[in-house]
């Protein structure tokens, strides 16, 4: 557990190295930035564009807007973080039982692998922002055995769209990865597809998939992100950014706290995906 | 390495998969057109008896929608047998093409950009001008001598793109500059700070939106707010090159059908009412707004729903109707302006559908029928005052 703890630190001690460099940045440079030429190189770093640590925390605890019974910035951020976090992770999900299930697919059939490889990989060139309207018209036009599409799951389609692929990919080359001997061994021992699967392709891909998924988590975070930006659907945290940034002429801070929140999101998720790594240990070394 | 030695010949697994995919895609329905209900002309019987409405606005909720929220608050669409639903726009929702699609049944969208749809092949209709003066100003720092559109010539201009710039071209071409080598033109971002830190010397504002966030930032010089004296307002209205923006667009195909033409006409009459309720109710509608889910400061709000009402009222020949000859300018500065990318709004005139007063006439009708005031001719605009960051 020793390295976990440490692993802990180091995180903690990197985001304090970034408050100091932000910090460190207001000071030192001029507060109209450096520009070579026209070209400006550093930012702005007066209140106005970079405001203080301190001031984008104090924030956090300022009511939303200034009527009676509004909720703090601070809990609407928080909110707004969990919203989206359980979309990204709906998402994730989704993407991960369609890339494995798509892998095994390409696995068993050499054809489906030659024939959509290619798309799985062409589906990542187009941008996001041209799927998400696409994905978000189908809200009111499609129904699931009665249930009718609500904007958030087209949220979640989106940002599966982009969690699918490294896990597509990753578990491909994890299935197809036990050496030959291994294979003949089991066809020696006239082992089945399935138990050759179950007994041999599927423990060795673990090594792969960990990290595929762990990529899959930035995406399928990032995906949501975005998608909110995208369809504006309410209720996550890339509203929320939008949002705060329409008044963020005068004083950004407000901007930047739900731009923390999105930071902290993304640890969160990635840090529950590592939990995977722990239960997921016992495979880890199969394949070294 | 060697990959799947054992290759699959049984034919009969892929078609279990087809099958299964097959199943899959079955239990997914598609609804027919019109927000997700059935369609007797813009929706179907809700639980309460109330036809079912979807109303597609271009962004999130804010002061700029006020009259359609207050409608559903103040239950004017109920009244009318309507149950509205309001969806938000976002970065990437075109509302103008949702309501071509079938995904709405209604849309609010400026006038230009939704001719250029219409050109391009969607459906749609103006059924009713809210908007009956533009909103969009060129705002400059009083010192730096920029009163007109001819002061614009060798400056820094700040515009948006996206269709919403052709105002301020058309200002430009029509003062003599040619915006493509005697103006530096720079892409502005959603907020100010680039008029602000002086990095452009003249931004594209709307009236009720980014014109308030300057008024909403400190002064570093005098450590007050910034004060409307501090600068210079270049309003398209008085230039005369000003677009019609905001309006409600139903769909063209639809028309035709009886029960949409008077679902359209209920749905006018409930919305202009909700306006009508804005213009005499400001600080209620204003907790409408902020109740609605709008976040932007209770000031700023304020300030937004009091500007909108000036872009609305007084309108002398009845609320929403569209009056000719603004237009006939707007149609005219979409075919002759000339943007940064040397493109217009329109190539063609556009043809006699793209807007009726039909709809719009008979809800005023009715309005005055119901003794609502849809004329606002003693209308008189407040002062409202901004508080630090919208506050």
């Amino acid at each position: 557990m020793g390295g976990r703890w440490r692993s802990a630190l180091m995180t903690a001690a990197g985001f304090v190295l970034l408050v100091l460099l932000w910090e460190l940045a207001k000071l030192v440079l001029p507060d109209a930035g450096v520009s070579v030429g026209d070209t400006r190189v550093l930012p702005r770093t007066d209140d106005a564009a970079m405001p203080h640590v301190w001031t984008v925390l104090a924030q956090l605890g300022r009511p939303e807007v200034a009527v009676p019974g509004a909720r703090l910035v601070g809990v609407a951020v928080a909110a707004a973080a969990l919203f989206t976090l359980g979309l990204a992770l709906g998402g994730l999900v989704l993407g991960a039982v369609l890339g494995m299930v798509l892998a095994l697919v390409m696995l068993r059939f050499e054809l489906v692998e030659r024939a959509a490889l290619p798309y799985v990989v062409l589906s990542q060139t187009v941008p996001l922002i041209a799927i998400a309207p696409l994905v978000a018209g189908w809200g009111g036009k499609i129904a699931i055995l009665g249930w009718s599409w609500q904007p958030w799951a087209s949220v979640m389609v989106i940002s599966s769209y982009l969690a699918f692929f490294p896990v597509a990919v990753g578990m491909l080359r994890g299935l197809s990865s036990p050496i030959r001997a291994d294979v003949e061994l089991f066809r020696a021992m006239a082992a089945g597809w399935w138990t050759t699967l179950l007994r041999l392709r599927l423990p060795a891909s673990v090594p792969h998939l960990l990290p595929a998924l762990r990529l899959a988590t930035a995406a399928a975070v990032v995906g949501a992100i975005v998608a909110e930006i995208s369809t504006g659907t309410r209720g996550g945290i890339g509203r929320l950014i939008i949002e705060y940034a329409q008044s963020a002429t005068g004083d950004p801070s407000r901007m930047y706290a739900a731009i923390l929140g999105a930071a902290v999101l993304g640890l969160v998720a990635a840090g529950a995906v590592g939990l995977l790594d722990v239960g997921l240990r016992r495979y880890r070394g199969s394949v070294r | 390495m060697s990959r799947r030695p054992m290759l699959s010949r049984r034919p009969l697994r892929v078609f279990a998969v087809a099958a299964a995919l097959a199943v899959s895609v079955a239990a997914c329905t598609t609804t027919p057109e019109g927000g997700g209900s059935d369609t007797s002309g813009g929706g179907g019987a809700a639980a309460g008896g109330n036809q079912k409405v979807t109303l597609q606005l271009q962004w999130f909720v804010q002061g700029q929608f006020a009259g359609y929220l207050a409608a559903v608050d103040q239950g004017f669409y109920t009244d009318q047998g309507l149950d509205v639903e309001i969806k938000e726009g976002g970065v990437d929702i075109v509302p103008q093409t949702v309501l071509a699609q079938g995904q709405a049944d209604y849309a609010i969208a400026w006038v230009p950009k939704a001719l250029a749809s219409r050109e391009q092949g969607a459906g749609i209709t103006d059924v009713a001008q809210v908007f009956q003066r533009s909103g969009t100003y060129q705002v400059s720092f009083a010192d730096s001598g920029i009163a007109s559109p001819a002061d614009l010539r060798g400056k820094k201009v700040g515009n948006w793109g996206f269709g919403n710039e052709f105002e301020l071209f058309a200002g430009m071409t029509g003062a003599g500059i040619t915006p493509a080598t005697d103006v530096t033109l720079v892409q502005q971002q959603f907020d100010m700070q680039a008029l602000l830190s002086g990095e452009i010397d003249a931004a594209q504002a709307m009236s009720y939106n980014e014109y308030a966030q300057v008024l909403e930032a400190t002064n570093p010089d005098t450590g007050q707010l910034y004060q409307p004296s501090d600068f210079t307002v270049i309003d398209w209205n008085d230039v005369g090159t000003a677009m019609l923006q905001d309006a409600i667009w139903a769909n063209t195909e639809r028309l035709s059908d009886p029960a949409y033409q008077e679902t359209t006409v209920k749905f006018i009459a409930a919305s202009l009412k909700g306006w009508a309720y804005c213009r005499d109710n400001l600080e209620s509608c204003r907790d409408i707004v902020v109740k609605a889910g709008s976040t932007l400061g209770a000031s700023h709000q304020l300030w937004q729903i009091n500007e909108v009402n000036k872009l609305i009222w007084p309108a002398p020949s009845g609320a929403g109707l569209i009056d000719q000859a603004a237009w006939d300018r707007t149609v005219q500065v979409a075919r002759t302006a000339v943007n940064a990318d040397g493109q217009t709004v329109l190539t063609q005139d556009p043809d006699p559908e793209a807007f009726s007063n039909e709809y719009v006439q008979q809800a005023l009708d009715l309005l005055k029928a119901d003794g609502v005031d849809v004329v606002g001719s003693s209308y008189q605009p407040t002062e409202v005052t901004l508080n630090p960051g919208g506050a």
